[in-house]
Protein backbone atom coordinates (compact mmCIF):
# COMPACT_ATOMS: atom_id res chain seq x y z
CA UNK A 1 0.00 0.00 0.00
CA UNK A 2 1.51 2.90 -1.17
CA UNK A 3 -0.73 5.21 1.29
CA UNK A 4 1.31 3.92 4.37
CA UNK A 5 4.68 3.97 3.26
CA UNK A 6 4.35 7.27 1.51
CA UNK A 7 2.70 8.30 4.83
CA UNK A 8 5.84 6.76 6.39
CA UNK A 9 8.55 8.74 3.88
CA UNK A 10 6.89 12.26 4.14
CA UNK A 11 6.85 11.57 8.13
CA UNK A 12 10.04 10.80 8.44
CA UNK A 13 11.48 13.71 5.98
CA UNK A 14 8.63 16.34 8.22
CA UNK A 15 10.03 14.75 11.46
CA UNK A 16 14.21 15.27 10.34
CA UNK A 17 14.28 19.31 11.84
CA UNK A 18 13.30 17.98 14.87
CA UNK A 19 16.13 16.01 15.42
CA UNK A 20 18.95 18.69 14.66
CA UNK A 21 17.57 21.25 17.45
CA UNK A 22 16.38 19.20 19.92
CA UNK A 23 15.19 22.50 21.70
CA UNK A 24 12.83 24.08 18.90
CA UNK A 25 10.24 21.82 20.28
CA UNK A 26 10.51 23.00 24.18
CA UNK A 27 8.35 25.67 23.48
CA UNK A 28 5.33 23.60 21.48
CA UNK A 29 5.87 21.45 24.91
CA UNK A 30 5.84 24.24 27.56
CA UNK A 31 2.59 25.79 26.43
CA UNK A 32 0.19 23.14 27.59
CA UNK A 33 2.02 23.69 30.73
CA UNK A 34 0.97 27.56 30.33
CA UNK A 35 -2.59 26.76 29.44
CA UNK A 36 -2.44 24.46 32.82
CA UNK A 37 -1.11 27.00 34.89
CA UNK A 38 -2.64 29.41 34.33
CA UNK A 39 -6.45 28.00 33.62
CA UNK A 40 -6.55 25.27 35.55
CA UNK A 41 -6.47 27.38 39.16
CA UNK A 42 -9.63 29.07 37.19
CA UNK A 43 -11.16 25.75 36.39
CA UNK A 44 -10.55 23.73 39.32
CA UNK A 45 -12.56 27.26 41.33
CA UNK A 46 -15.42 27.35 39.25
CA UNK A 47 -18.50 25.31 40.93
CA UNK A 48 -20.41 22.34 39.06
CA UNK A 49 -18.03 20.47 36.99
CA UNK A 50 -18.63 16.90 37.05
CA UNK A 51 -16.40 14.03 38.07
CA UNK A 52 -14.12 12.74 41.00
CA UNK A 53 -11.95 15.94 40.71
CA UNK A 54 -11.49 19.02 38.51
CA UNK A 55 -8.50 17.96 36.69
CA UNK A 56 -10.22 14.68 35.99
CA UNK A 57 -12.56 17.23 33.92
CA UNK A 58 -9.95 19.70 32.36
CA UNK A 59 -6.80 18.06 31.46
CA UNK A 60 -8.43 15.62 28.52
CA UNK A 61 -9.53 19.27 27.30
CA UNK A 62 -6.08 20.51 27.70
CA UNK A 63 -4.65 17.62 25.66
CA UNK A 64 -7.45 17.86 22.95
CA UNK A 65 -6.60 22.10 22.58
CA UNK A 66 -2.97 21.21 22.15
CA UNK A 67 -3.47 18.59 19.36
CA UNK A 68 -5.76 21.04 18.15
CA UNK A 69 -3.53 24.30 17.54
CA UNK A 70 -0.39 22.05 16.44
CA UNK A 71 -2.55 20.26 13.79
CA UNK A 72 -4.32 23.19 12.25
CA UNK A 73 -0.68 24.39 12.26
CA UNK A 74 0.27 22.24 9.34
CA UNK A 75 -0.74 25.11 6.36
CA UNK A 76 1.58 27.36 7.93
CA UNK A 77 4.88 25.14 7.41
CA UNK A 78 3.31 24.55 3.77
CA UNK A 79 3.23 28.16 3.17
CA UNK A 80 7.00 28.73 4.33
CA UNK A 81 7.49 25.42 1.93
CA UNK A 82 5.18 27.20 -0.84
CA UNK A 83 7.40 29.95 -0.82
CA UNK A 84 11.01 28.45 -0.90
CA UNK A 85 10.04 26.24 -3.53
CA UNK A 86 10.19 22.49 -1.60
CA UNK A 87 6.74 21.97 -1.88
CA UNK A 88 6.28 21.50 -5.77
CA UNK A 89 9.30 19.30 -6.02
CA UNK A 90 6.87 17.27 -3.61
CA UNK A 91 4.23 17.66 -5.69
CA UNK A 92 6.58 16.69 -9.15
CA UNK A 93 7.48 13.31 -6.76
CA UNK A 94 5.49 10.69 -7.44
CA UNK A 95 4.03 10.53 -3.88
CA UNK A 96 0.23 9.67 -2.62
CA UNK A 97 -1.12 12.88 -1.92
CA UNK A 98 -3.50 12.10 1.09
CA UNK A 99 -0.15 10.15 2.02
CA UNK A 100 1.85 13.78 1.97
CA UNK A 101 -0.88 15.47 3.81
CA UNK A 102 -1.10 12.67 6.25
CA UNK A 103 2.67 12.52 6.97
CA UNK A 104 2.77 16.57 7.61
CA UNK A 105 -0.10 16.31 9.76
CA UNK A 106 1.26 13.02 11.96
CA UNK A 107 4.53 15.36 12.44
CA UNK A 108 2.37 17.78 14.21
CA UNK A 109 0.58 15.40 16.53
CA UNK A 110 3.47 13.13 17.19
CA UNK A 111 4.55 16.39 19.86
CA UNK A 112 1.08 15.17 21.78
CA UNK A 113 2.54 12.06 22.93
CA UNK A 114 5.37 13.76 24.70
CA UNK A 115 3.44 16.50 25.93
CA UNK A 116 0.59 13.91 27.35
CA UNK A 117 3.02 12.63 29.07
CA UNK A 118 4.54 15.51 30.28
CA UNK A 119 0.78 17.57 31.38
CA UNK A 120 0.06 13.75 33.01
CA UNK A 121 3.54 13.74 35.41
CA UNK A 122 2.77 17.70 36.39
CA UNK A 123 -1.06 17.24 36.99
CA UNK A 124 -0.84 13.37 39.05
CA UNK A 125 0.51 15.23 42.46
CA UNK A 126 -2.69 17.43 41.67
CA UNK A 127 -4.57 14.40 42.55
CA UNK A 128 -5.02 13.75 38.32
CA UNK A 129 -5.09 9.60 38.01
CA UNK A 130 -4.07 8.06 35.06
CA UNK A 131 -5.62 5.43 33.25
CA UNK A 132 -3.41 4.58 30.34
CA UNK A 133 -5.47 2.51 28.23
CA UNK A 134 -7.71 5.12 28.26
CA UNK A 135 -5.29 7.82 27.60
CA UNK A 136 -3.78 5.42 24.56
CA UNK A 137 -7.22 5.05 22.88
CA UNK A 138 -8.03 8.89 23.62
CA UNK A 139 -4.69 9.70 22.27
CA UNK A 140 -5.58 7.55 18.92
CA UNK A 141 -8.93 8.94 18.57
CA UNK A 142 -7.02 12.52 18.66
CA UNK A 143 -4.25 11.53 15.88
CA UNK A 144 -7.45 10.73 13.70
CA UNK A 145 -8.70 14.14 14.10
CA UNK A 146 -5.86 15.28 13.65
CA UNK A 147 -5.05 14.32 10.20
CA UNK A 148 -8.23 15.62 9.08
CA UNK A 149 -7.27 18.96 10.70
CA UNK A 150 -4.15 18.81 8.97
CA UNK A 151 -5.46 18.03 5.99
CA UNK A 152 -7.96 20.67 6.24
CA UNK A 153 -5.29 23.26 7.00
CA UNK A 154 -2.94 21.96 4.09
CA UNK A 155 -5.84 22.58 1.83
CA UNK A 156 -6.25 26.17 2.99
CA UNK A 157 -2.57 27.03 2.57
CA UNK A 158 -3.12 25.66 -0.83
CA UNK A 159 -6.24 28.24 -1.63
CA UNK A 160 -4.51 31.32 0.16
CA UNK A 161 -1.17 30.72 -2.00
CA UNK A 162 0.10 34.40 -2.42
CA UNK A 163 -2.26 35.94 0.47
CA UNK A 164 -0.96 34.30 3.57
CA UNK A 165 -2.74 37.01 5.66
CA UNK A 166 -5.77 34.62 4.24
CA UNK A 167 -4.53 31.73 5.71
CA UNK A 168 -4.69 33.04 9.58
CA UNK A 169 -7.89 35.02 9.29
CA UNK A 170 -9.33 31.81 8.26
CA UNK A 171 -7.58 29.65 10.58
CA UNK A 172 -8.28 32.16 13.63
CA UNK A 173 -11.41 33.24 12.62
CA UNK A 174 -12.83 29.39 13.06
CA UNK A 175 -10.29 27.72 15.87
CA UNK A 176 -11.72 29.71 18.67
CA UNK A 177 -15.65 29.15 18.14
CA UNK A 178 -14.70 25.90 17.69
CA UNK A 179 -13.03 25.37 20.45
CA UNK A 180 -15.10 27.38 23.19
CA UNK A 181 -18.39 25.91 21.53
CA UNK A 182 -17.00 22.40 22.34
CA UNK A 183 -16.70 22.62 25.73
CA UNK A 184 -13.42 22.25 25.84
CA UNK A 185 -12.50 25.52 28.25
CA UNK A 186 -15.17 25.69 30.35
CA UNK A 187 -18.59 23.61 30.97
CA UNK A 188 -21.28 24.24 28.25
CA UNK A 189 -23.70 22.93 30.92
CA UNK A 190 -24.78 26.10 32.82
CA UNK A 191 -24.48 28.34 29.35
CA UNK A 192 -27.45 29.79 27.22
CA UNK A 193 -29.57 27.22 25.08
CA UNK A 194 -28.32 28.79 21.62
CA UNK A 195 -24.69 27.77 22.60
CA UNK A 196 -25.35 24.04 23.86
CA UNK A 197 -27.91 23.90 20.37
CA UNK A 198 -24.51 24.90 18.23
CA UNK A 199 -22.03 22.83 20.51
CA UNK A 200 -24.49 20.18 19.62
CA UNK A 201 -23.07 20.31 15.99
CA UNK A 202 -20.17 21.02 16.30
CA UNK A 203 -17.91 17.56 15.44
CA UNK A 204 -14.79 18.54 18.88
CA UNK A 205 -18.11 18.30 21.19
CA UNK A 206 -18.35 14.84 20.54
CA UNK A 207 -14.68 14.07 20.46
CA UNK A 208 -13.56 16.43 24.27
CA UNK A 209 -16.54 14.18 25.73
CA UNK A 210 -15.14 10.82 24.66
CA UNK A 211 -11.84 11.74 25.62
CA UNK A 212 -12.94 12.77 29.30
CA UNK A 213 -14.47 9.40 29.17
CA UNK A 214 -11.28 7.36 28.33
CA UNK A 215 -9.52 9.89 30.45
CA UNK A 216 -11.11 8.76 33.29
CA UNK A 217 -10.66 5.06 32.62
CA UNK A 218 -14.41 4.99 31.83
CA UNK A 219 -15.58 2.94 28.20
CA UNK A 220 -18.71 4.00 27.58
CA UNK A 221 -19.19 3.21 23.99
CA UNK A 222 -22.65 5.14 23.52
CA UNK A 223 -19.98 8.50 24.44
CA UNK A 224 -16.70 7.46 22.81
CA UNK A 225 -18.13 5.71 19.78
CA UNK A 226 -19.95 9.94 18.97
CA UNK A 227 -16.43 10.74 19.20
CA UNK A 228 -14.89 8.29 17.11
CA UNK A 229 -16.99 8.87 14.66
CA UNK A 230 -16.89 12.29 14.45
CA UNK A 231 -12.70 11.47 14.47
CA UNK A 232 -12.89 9.48 11.09
CA UNK A 233 -15.52 12.04 9.35
CA UNK A 234 -13.12 14.74 10.23
CA UNK A 235 -10.01 12.81 8.90
CA UNK A 236 -12.48 11.78 5.32
CA UNK A 237 -14.11 15.18 4.98
CA UNK A 238 -10.44 16.96 5.34
CA UNK A 239 -8.69 14.29 3.21
CA UNK A 240 -11.09 14.43 0.23
CA UNK A 241 -11.10 18.28 0.51
CA UNK A 242 -7.41 18.31 0.74
CA UNK A 243 -7.13 16.04 -2.53
CA UNK A 244 -9.91 18.28 -4.36
CA UNK A 245 -7.98 21.06 -3.62
CA UNK A 246 -4.49 19.64 -4.88
CA UNK A 247 -6.68 18.30 -7.71
CA UNK A 248 -8.09 21.90 -9.03
CA UNK A 249 -4.61 23.28 -9.31
CA UNK A 250 -2.17 20.18 -10.36
CA UNK A 251 -2.83 17.48 -12.45
CA UNK B 1 10.29 12.32 -25.47
CA UNK B 2 7.91 15.19 -25.31
CA UNK B 3 5.14 15.67 -27.93
CA UNK B 4 2.63 18.35 -27.37
CA UNK B 5 -0.09 19.67 -29.12
CA UNK B 6 -2.03 22.79 -28.51
CA UNK B 7 -1.22 22.43 -25.20
CA UNK B 8 -2.46 25.78 -23.42
CA UNK B 9 -3.15 26.99 -19.94
CA UNK B 10 -5.54 30.29 -19.11
CA UNK B 11 -5.19 31.93 -16.11
CA UNK B 12 -8.23 33.74 -14.62
CA UNK B 13 -7.04 37.22 -13.11
CA UNK B 14 -9.93 39.57 -11.85
CA UNK B 15 -12.83 38.78 -14.22
CA UNK B 16 -10.49 38.80 -17.42
CA UNK B 17 -9.07 35.46 -19.00
CA UNK B 18 -5.07 35.39 -19.18
CA UNK B 19 -4.10 32.93 -22.09
CA UNK B 20 -0.35 32.43 -20.30
CA UNK B 21 0.13 30.18 -23.14
CA UNK B 22 -1.58 29.60 -26.41
CA UNK B 23 -1.46 26.35 -27.87
CA UNK B 24 2.05 25.14 -28.58
CA UNK B 25 3.27 22.21 -30.06
CA UNK B 26 6.71 20.58 -29.17
CA UNK B 27 8.84 17.71 -30.25
CA UNK B 28 11.66 16.76 -27.84
CA UNK B 29 13.56 13.45 -28.69
CA UNK B 30 15.69 10.96 -26.61
CA UNK B 31 19.17 12.42 -25.70
CA UNK B 32 18.61 16.38 -26.52
CA UNK B 33 19.25 19.03 -24.89
CA UNK B 34 16.53 21.76 -25.67
CA UNK B 35 16.36 25.37 -24.38
CA UNK B 36 13.24 27.72 -23.93
CA UNK B 37 14.12 30.96 -24.22
CA UNK B 38 11.99 34.07 -23.72
CA UNK B 39 11.37 37.12 -21.75
CA UNK B 40 9.82 36.97 -18.16
CA UNK B 41 6.05 35.93 -18.39
CA UNK B 42 6.45 34.63 -22.02
CA UNK B 43 4.69 31.35 -21.07
CA UNK B 44 7.99 29.02 -20.28
CA UNK B 45 7.46 27.71 -16.37
CA UNK B 46 3.91 28.14 -17.06
CA UNK B 47 4.59 25.24 -20.27
CA UNK B 48 7.20 23.77 -17.94
CA UNK B 49 4.61 23.05 -15.08
CA UNK B 50 1.88 21.73 -17.33
CA UNK B 51 4.87 19.76 -18.86
CA UNK B 52 6.07 18.00 -15.03
CA UNK B 53 2.35 17.61 -13.97
CA UNK B 54 2.29 20.48 -11.68
CA UNK B 55 0.13 22.20 -13.29
CA UNK B 56 -3.26 21.57 -14.74
CA UNK B 57 -3.65 22.31 -18.97
CA UNK B 58 -6.65 24.24 -20.04
CA UNK B 59 -6.58 22.78 -23.88
CA UNK B 60 -4.60 20.75 -25.56
CA UNK B 61 -2.26 17.32 -24.54
CA UNK B 62 1.11 16.42 -24.02
CA UNK B 63 2.81 13.57 -23.71
CA UNK B 64 5.88 13.12 -21.53
CA UNK B 65 8.45 10.04 -21.09
CA UNK B 66 5.42 8.36 -23.00
CA UNK B 67 2.59 8.72 -20.55
CA UNK B 68 -0.50 11.54 -21.02
CA UNK B 69 0.13 13.69 -18.33
CA UNK B 70 -3.12 13.80 -18.04
CA UNK B 71 -3.88 10.14 -17.68
CA UNK B 72 -1.56 9.09 -16.23
CA UNK B 73 0.39 11.85 -13.85
CA UNK B 74 2.24 9.40 -11.88
CA UNK B 75 4.25 8.04 -14.43
CA UNK B 76 5.29 10.98 -15.53
CA UNK B 77 6.37 11.69 -12.17
CA UNK B 78 8.29 8.61 -11.70
CA UNK B 79 10.05 8.99 -15.03
CA UNK B 80 11.32 12.42 -14.83
CA UNK B 81 13.50 14.84 -12.72
CA UNK B 82 12.20 18.27 -12.05
CA UNK B 83 14.64 21.24 -10.74
CA UNK B 84 12.22 24.39 -10.06
CA UNK B 85 12.62 27.82 -10.06
CA UNK B 86 12.71 28.15 -5.95
CA UNK B 87 14.78 25.60 -3.61
CA UNK B 88 13.89 22.11 -3.99
CA UNK B 89 15.67 21.73 -1.16
CA UNK B 90 14.21 22.47 2.11
CA UNK B 91 15.91 25.38 3.98
CA UNK B 92 15.76 23.57 7.49
CA UNK B 93 16.69 20.68 6.18
CA UNK B 94 20.19 19.37 6.05
CA UNK B 95 21.67 18.28 2.59
CA UNK B 96 22.13 14.82 2.83
CA UNK B 97 19.03 13.61 4.11
CA UNK B 98 17.03 15.93 1.91
CA UNK B 99 18.96 13.84 -0.92
CA UNK B 100 18.05 10.39 1.00
CA UNK B 101 14.62 11.06 1.39
CA UNK B 102 13.91 12.18 -1.76
CA UNK B 103 15.10 9.03 -3.31
CA UNK B 104 12.79 6.95 -0.93
CA UNK B 105 9.94 9.26 -2.38
CA UNK B 106 10.83 7.71 -5.71
CA UNK B 107 11.02 4.01 -4.42
CA UNK B 108 14.53 3.45 -3.81
CA UNK B 109 15.83 1.75 -0.95
CA UNK B 110 17.48 3.47 1.66
CA UNK B 111 20.87 2.12 1.20
CA UNK B 112 20.39 2.84 -2.75
CA UNK B 113 19.65 6.48 -1.54
CA UNK B 114 22.67 7.20 0.50
CA UNK B 115 25.24 5.71 -1.75
CA UNK B 116 23.40 7.67 -4.71
CA UNK B 117 23.20 10.81 -2.52
CA UNK B 118 27.08 10.68 -1.54
CA UNK B 119 28.01 10.05 -5.26
CA UNK B 120 26.09 12.86 -6.23
CA UNK B 121 27.80 15.46 -3.01
CA UNK B 122 31.01 13.98 -4.76
CA UNK B 123 29.94 14.88 -8.43
CA UNK B 124 28.56 18.44 -7.51
CA UNK B 125 31.34 19.57 -5.51
CA UNK B 126 29.36 19.36 -1.81
CA UNK B 127 30.78 16.38 -0.63
CA UNK B 128 32.41 18.37 2.68
CA UNK B 129 28.62 19.92 3.43
CA UNK B 130 26.47 16.47 3.69
CA UNK B 131 25.81 17.46 7.24
CA UNK B 132 25.30 21.46 6.83
CA UNK B 133 21.52 22.63 6.89
CA UNK B 134 20.64 23.99 3.84
CA UNK B 135 20.18 27.57 4.95
CA UNK B 136 23.54 28.59 5.60
CA UNK B 137 24.84 27.43 2.55
CA UNK B 138 25.58 30.33 -0.14
CA UNK B 139 23.04 31.15 -3.52
CA UNK B 140 25.54 28.65 -5.77
CA UNK B 141 25.90 25.89 -3.36
CA UNK B 142 21.75 25.65 -2.94
CA UNK B 143 21.20 25.01 -6.62
CA UNK B 144 23.80 22.81 -6.77
CA UNK B 145 22.14 20.84 -3.69
CA UNK B 146 18.98 21.75 -6.10
CA UNK B 147 20.23 20.01 -8.70
CA UNK B 148 21.94 17.01 -6.54
CA UNK B 149 18.12 16.40 -5.65
CA UNK B 150 16.94 16.21 -9.36
CA UNK B 151 19.38 13.27 -10.32
CA UNK B 152 18.61 11.13 -7.22
CA UNK B 153 16.55 8.86 -9.20
CA UNK B 154 18.27 8.97 -12.34
CA UNK B 155 15.58 10.37 -14.59
CA UNK B 156 16.11 10.01 -18.05
CA UNK B 157 14.26 13.30 -18.92
CA UNK B 158 15.54 16.71 -16.69
CA UNK B 159 13.17 19.72 -16.45
CA UNK B 160 15.35 22.62 -15.60
CA UNK B 161 13.07 26.01 -14.84
CA UNK B 162 15.68 29.14 -15.06
CA UNK B 163 17.98 26.79 -13.50
CA UNK B 164 20.87 29.58 -12.95
CA UNK B 165 18.18 32.98 -11.75
CA UNK B 166 19.81 34.54 -8.59
CA UNK B 167 23.67 33.39 -9.48
CA UNK B 168 26.53 35.57 -10.23
CA UNK B 169 28.02 35.35 -13.45
CA UNK B 170 30.72 33.20 -12.36
CA UNK B 171 28.37 31.16 -10.72
CA UNK B 172 26.48 31.02 -13.60
CA UNK B 173 29.10 29.58 -16.04
CA UNK B 174 29.92 27.06 -13.53
CA UNK B 175 26.23 25.96 -13.54
CA UNK B 176 26.47 25.86 -17.23
CA UNK B 177 29.63 23.70 -17.44
CA UNK B 178 27.75 21.72 -14.94
CA UNK B 179 25.18 20.85 -17.17
CA UNK B 180 26.93 19.86 -19.98
CA UNK B 181 29.40 17.64 -18.21
CA UNK B 182 26.14 15.76 -16.14
CA UNK B 183 24.75 15.54 -19.41
CA UNK B 184 27.59 13.84 -21.40
CA UNK B 185 28.11 11.99 -18.35
CA UNK B 186 24.77 10.31 -17.61
CA UNK B 187 23.17 11.02 -20.90
CA UNK B 188 20.14 12.41 -20.25
CA UNK B 189 17.51 14.09 -22.30
CA UNK B 190 17.38 18.22 -20.98
CA UNK B 191 14.71 20.65 -21.35
CA UNK B 192 15.32 23.93 -19.78
CA UNK B 193 13.75 27.49 -19.64
CA UNK B 194 15.93 30.45 -19.54
CA UNK B 195 15.62 34.06 -20.30
CA UNK B 196 19.70 34.69 -20.65
CA UNK B 197 20.28 34.37 -24.23
CA UNK B 198 24.38 33.49 -23.40
CA UNK B 199 22.93 30.36 -21.63
CA UNK B 200 20.42 29.19 -24.00
CA UNK B 201 23.25 29.68 -26.69
CA UNK B 202 26.50 27.48 -24.56
CA UNK B 203 24.10 24.89 -23.66
CA UNK B 204 21.47 24.12 -26.09
CA UNK B 205 21.16 21.88 -28.84
CA UNK B 206 18.01 23.54 -30.02
CA UNK B 207 16.61 26.26 -28.97
CA UNK B 208 12.85 27.27 -28.82
CA UNK B 209 11.85 31.08 -28.69
CA UNK B 210 8.67 31.80 -27.28
CA UNK B 211 6.86 35.35 -26.79
CA UNK B 212 3.21 35.60 -25.53
CA UNK B 213 2.64 32.53 -24.91
CA UNK B 214 3.41 30.70 -28.51
CA UNK B 215 6.85 29.73 -29.86
CA UNK B 216 7.60 31.93 -32.58
CA UNK B 217 10.82 30.26 -33.95
CA UNK B 218 13.00 27.17 -33.55
CA UNK B 219 16.11 25.70 -34.20
CA UNK B 220 19.87 25.39 -33.17
CA UNK B 221 21.33 28.70 -32.06
CA UNK B 222 23.77 28.74 -35.22
CA UNK B 223 20.54 28.38 -37.61
CA UNK B 224 18.16 30.50 -35.99
CA UNK B 225 20.68 33.52 -36.18
CA UNK B 226 21.96 32.67 -39.67
CA UNK B 227 18.68 32.42 -40.70
CA UNK B 228 16.87 35.23 -38.83
CA UNK B 229 19.18 37.31 -38.07
CA UNK B 230 22.44 37.62 -40.69
CA UNK B 231 26.37 38.27 -40.14
CA UNK B 232 26.36 42.09 -40.24
CA UNK B 233 29.36 44.06 -42.12
CA UNK B 234 29.99 47.89 -41.39
CA UNK B 235 32.31 49.64 -43.42
CA UNK B 236 33.29 53.23 -43.40
CA UNK B 237 33.51 54.86 -46.30
CA UNK B 238 35.73 57.86 -47.38
CA UNK B 239 32.70 59.76 -47.94
CA UNK B 240 29.07 59.51 -48.73
CA UNK B 241 29.08 59.23 -52.69
CA UNK B 242 31.69 56.65 -51.52
CA UNK B 243 29.24 54.91 -49.64
CA UNK B 244 26.76 54.97 -52.32
CA UNK B 245 29.10 53.59 -55.00
CA UNK B 246 30.08 50.90 -52.72
CA UNK B 247 26.46 50.07 -51.86
CA UNK B 248 25.85 49.74 -55.76
CA UNK B 249 28.70 47.53 -55.94
CA UNK B 250 28.12 45.38 -52.99
CA UNK B 251 24.27 44.97 -53.49
CA UNK B 252 24.17 41.49 -55.48
CA UNK B 253 26.57 39.49 -52.48
CA UNK B 254 24.80 40.59 -49.46
CA UNK B 255 21.29 39.79 -48.12
CA UNK B 256 20.54 43.07 -47.37
CA UNK B 257 22.45 46.54 -47.89
CA UNK B 258 21.80 49.92 -46.18
CA UNK B 259 23.78 53.44 -46.43
CA UNK B 260 23.61 55.75 -43.76
CA UNK B 261 25.79 58.41 -44.16
CA UNK B 262 29.51 57.42 -45.52
CA UNK B 263 28.52 54.00 -43.69
CA UNK B 264 27.92 50.92 -45.40
CA UNK B 265 25.82 48.00 -43.56
CA UNK B 266 25.31 44.56 -45.23
CA UNK B 267 23.83 41.45 -43.98
CA UNK B 268 25.63 38.61 -45.20
CA UNK B 269 25.64 35.39 -44.53
CA UNK B 270 29.29 33.80 -43.03
CA UNK B 271 30.57 37.05 -42.62
CA UNK B 272 33.95 35.44 -41.65
CA UNK B 273 34.36 35.05 -45.49
CA UNK B 274 32.34 37.87 -46.73
CA UNK B 275 34.34 40.48 -44.98
CA UNK B 276 37.82 39.83 -46.40
CA UNK B 277 36.22 38.84 -50.14
CA UNK B 278 34.39 42.15 -49.79
CA UNK B 279 37.27 44.48 -48.80
CA UNK B 280 39.23 42.98 -51.89
CA UNK B 281 36.31 43.90 -54.31
CA UNK B 282 36.17 47.38 -53.22
CA UNK B 283 40.14 47.76 -53.33
CA UNK B 284 39.77 46.41 -56.59
CA UNK B 285 36.93 48.84 -57.50
CA UNK B 286 39.38 51.60 -55.67
CA UNK B 287 36.94 52.34 -53.38
CA UNK B 288 38.91 51.42 -50.32
CA UNK B 289 37.27 50.98 -46.92
CA UNK B 290 38.37 53.24 -44.04
CA UNK B 291 36.98 50.71 -41.38
CA UNK B 292 35.60 47.54 -41.74
CA UNK B 293 33.95 46.08 -38.46
CA UNK B 294 32.15 42.13 -38.63
CA UNK B 295 29.23 41.90 -35.81
CA UNK B 296 28.03 38.09 -35.19
CA UNK B 297 24.44 38.08 -34.04
CA UNK B 298 23.56 36.97 -30.70
CA UNK B 299 20.45 35.10 -29.64
CA UNK B 300 18.81 38.38 -29.24
CA UNK B 301 19.07 39.96 -32.92
CA UNK B 302 16.86 36.80 -33.72
CA UNK B 303 14.58 37.75 -30.84
CA UNK B 304 15.04 41.45 -32.39
CA UNK B 305 14.24 40.12 -35.82
CA UNK B 306 11.48 38.17 -34.60
CA UNK B 307 9.29 40.36 -32.31
CA UNK B 308 10.74 44.28 -33.03
CA UNK B 309 12.04 43.97 -29.55
CA UNK B 310 15.32 42.89 -27.53
CA UNK B 311 14.56 40.38 -25.03
CA UNK B 312 16.10 43.29 -21.94
CA UNK B 313 13.67 45.01 -23.63
CA UNK B 314 10.83 42.73 -22.95
CA UNK B 315 11.90 41.97 -19.53
CA UNK B 316 11.38 45.09 -18.58
CA UNK B 317 8.09 45.70 -20.37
Amino acid sequence: MSFFSDTAKVFVRESRPIFYDPFTPVFSLAQPLVFLALLGPLVAATPGIPGESPWQWFVPGIVVMVSLFGTSMTGSNLQYEMTTGSHERIMVAPLNRAAIMTGKALKEIAPLVVQGAIIVLVMLPFGFRLYPLGALLGLAILAVLGIGLGALSYALALASQGKEWLFWGVQQTLLFPLLILSGMMLPLEQGPAWMRAVSTVNPLTYIVEAERTLFAGEYAWDVVGPGVVAAVATAAVGLTVGILTMRRQTV
Amino acid sequence: MIHTRGLARDFRAKKEVVKAVKGIDIDVSPGELVAFLGPNGAGKSTTLRMLTTSLRPTRGTATVAGHDVLAAPVEVRRAIGYIGQGNGVSHNHRIVDELVDHGRFYGMTGRDARRRAAELLELLGLAGMAKRSIGTLSGGQRRRADIALGLMHRPALLFLDEPSTGLDPQNRANLAEEIVRLRAELGMTIFLTTHYLEEADQLAERVLIIDDGEVIAAGSPAELKATLAGDRITLGMADEVAAKSAAALLEGSARETTVSGATVILTVENGESALPRTLRALDAADLPADTAKLRIPTLDDVFLSLTGRTLRDADAA
